[in-house]
């Protein structure tokens, strides 16, 4: 009798209201992306795969960035819906950091003016391109106060290694436990 | 000398009469957090923090202004107060607007240091994202009302040490913040003697010097001790 081979973990990344920085930094952990791809199987990223729909039956998303828009937000239920362990990836999906610091104008119709109009030399407008451009949510929020998340990775951006350290427990079906300032400070 | 003798955690420990729990506990080499707290200033607590439990009260007492007393047994790390410890920075976090990856306290901040001390890698709060504003009339310093936790170290620093105060707290609830002279601009206020105290004791980046760009904020609440110290025991040089 055959044993079955364990299927590889499906992992996902995931680009929402934030600079791509924590991407970035996923990046920089350069010859360890060799055996991530070996280890797991990338079906989701904007620098791992060029599927442009979020799949079905994700083992781990790294979601990056907070919930700014209508686009990020019906992205934000798709990966949900979709995927067993979600980790709020970063400063900005876990706090809303610095996209959250328009929530201080109160309001997305403020924030347009002022970037459209007020700032504009002239010949300002405000974008309107219905399911074209996406409307921005009143407030930019983090990602676990709209869905529940099972990991928290924060940094601006979190450094390679505290990525890996959240990564490696993950592989193994582990739920990785973060502490102390390499690990979890913000900033 | 009159001494009392109490218990801390697992060490039995003799006092001088007077002593608080939070002295009892350091010159013992326990550590509780503080933040509001600050070596050469009066004791205000504010922040909660340092919060102890004796046993055979319910009632949680503050380790800064709470003296030693015979008998006592203090508990200064049980799941209930490491709880409440969390939920403090939560509260203070989600209260303000703490964006670390653009503060001038970045990598430097008590804040932010305590946040990793207590294990919180989110805030289960929700947050508030108040509107507050900037003072920057001050030829030299800047306060940024974002990143202001209420500890009162730079009331307390320009009022004891000083002796101009500057500042001051004023208004209520959520609308609570420092203000300068009667609430007017700082660089308004002629009582400040551009000392830079304030902004030497301030844990967060909330008083910095204005050429201090992201990262570049250090605190130097050593330099209010080893004046202090110089002062208490006339010993001006070093």
């Amino acid at each position: 009798m055959s044993q079955a081979i364990p299927r590889k973990p499906r992992l996902a990344t995931v680009w929402l209201a934030g600079c791509s920085g924590c991407h970035m930094s996923f990046l920089d952990l350069d010859e360890w992306l060799l055996e991530l791809a070996d280890r797991a199987e990338i079906v989701y990223s904007p620098v791992g795969s060029d599927i442009k729909t979020y799949p079905k039956d994700v083992d781990i998303a790294l979601v990056e960035g907070g919930v700014a828009n209508t686009d990020n937000l019906e992205l934000l239920y798709q990966v949900r819906a979709n995927t067993r362990t979600l980790v709020s990836f970063g400063d900005c999906a876990i706090t809303a950091n610095i996209p959250g610091m328009r929530n201080l104008l109160r309001g997305s119709d403020p924030v347009l003016r002022r970037a459209y109009l007020e700032l504009a030399d002239g010949s300002g407008q405000l974008p309107h391109a219905p399911g074209i451009v996406p409307e921005l949510l009143e407030r930019v929020l983090p990602v676990h106060e709209l869905v529940p998340v099972e990991v928290y990775l924060p940094g601006c951006p979190p450094s390679a290694e505290r990525i890996r350290a959240a990564l490696e427990p993950l592989l193994r079906g582990e739920l990785p436990h973060l502490s102390g300032a390499d690990q979890i400070r913000f900033g | 000398m009159s001494v009392c003798t109490l218990r801390i955690n697992d060490h039995d420990l003799a006092v001088p009469l007077g002593t608080t729990l939070l002295q009892a506990a350091r010159q013992a080499g326990i550590h509780i957090p503080t933040l509001c707290f600050l070596e050469g200033l009066s004791a205000v607590a504010a922040c909660r923090l340092c919060l102890v439990e004796l046993e055979g009260s319910d009632r949680l007492m503050a380790a800064c202004v709470t003296a030693a007393a015979e008998g006592m047994r203090v508990h200064t790390d049980t799941p209930r107060l490491r709880e409440i410890r969390r939920t403090v920075i939560e509260l203070l976090f989600t209260e303000g607007n703490h964006v670390c990856a653009v503060c001038v306290a970045n990598g430097h901040c008590e804040l932010q240091n305590l946040a990793v001390e207590v294990g919180m890698d989110h805030s289960r709060l929700p947050y508030r994202f108040p509107q507050r504003g900037v003072d920057l009339s001050h030829a030299q310093y800047g306060l940024d009302h974002n990143r202001c936790i209420l500890c009162t170290r730079c009331v307390r620093v320009c009022d004891e040490v000083e002796g101009a105060h500057v500042w001051d707290v004023g208004w209520r609830g959520e609308h609570c913040q420092i203000i300068s002279g009667l609430g007017e601009p700082w660089g308004d206020v002629n009582a400040c003697t551009h000392c830079g105290k304030c902004v030497e004791v301030c844990p967060t980046g909330a008083l910095f010097h204005k050429t201090d760009t992201s990262e570049e904020k250090q605190g130097h609440p050593e330099r209010l001790q080893a004046l202090m110290h110089a002062r208490n025991h006339q010993q001006w040089s070093p």
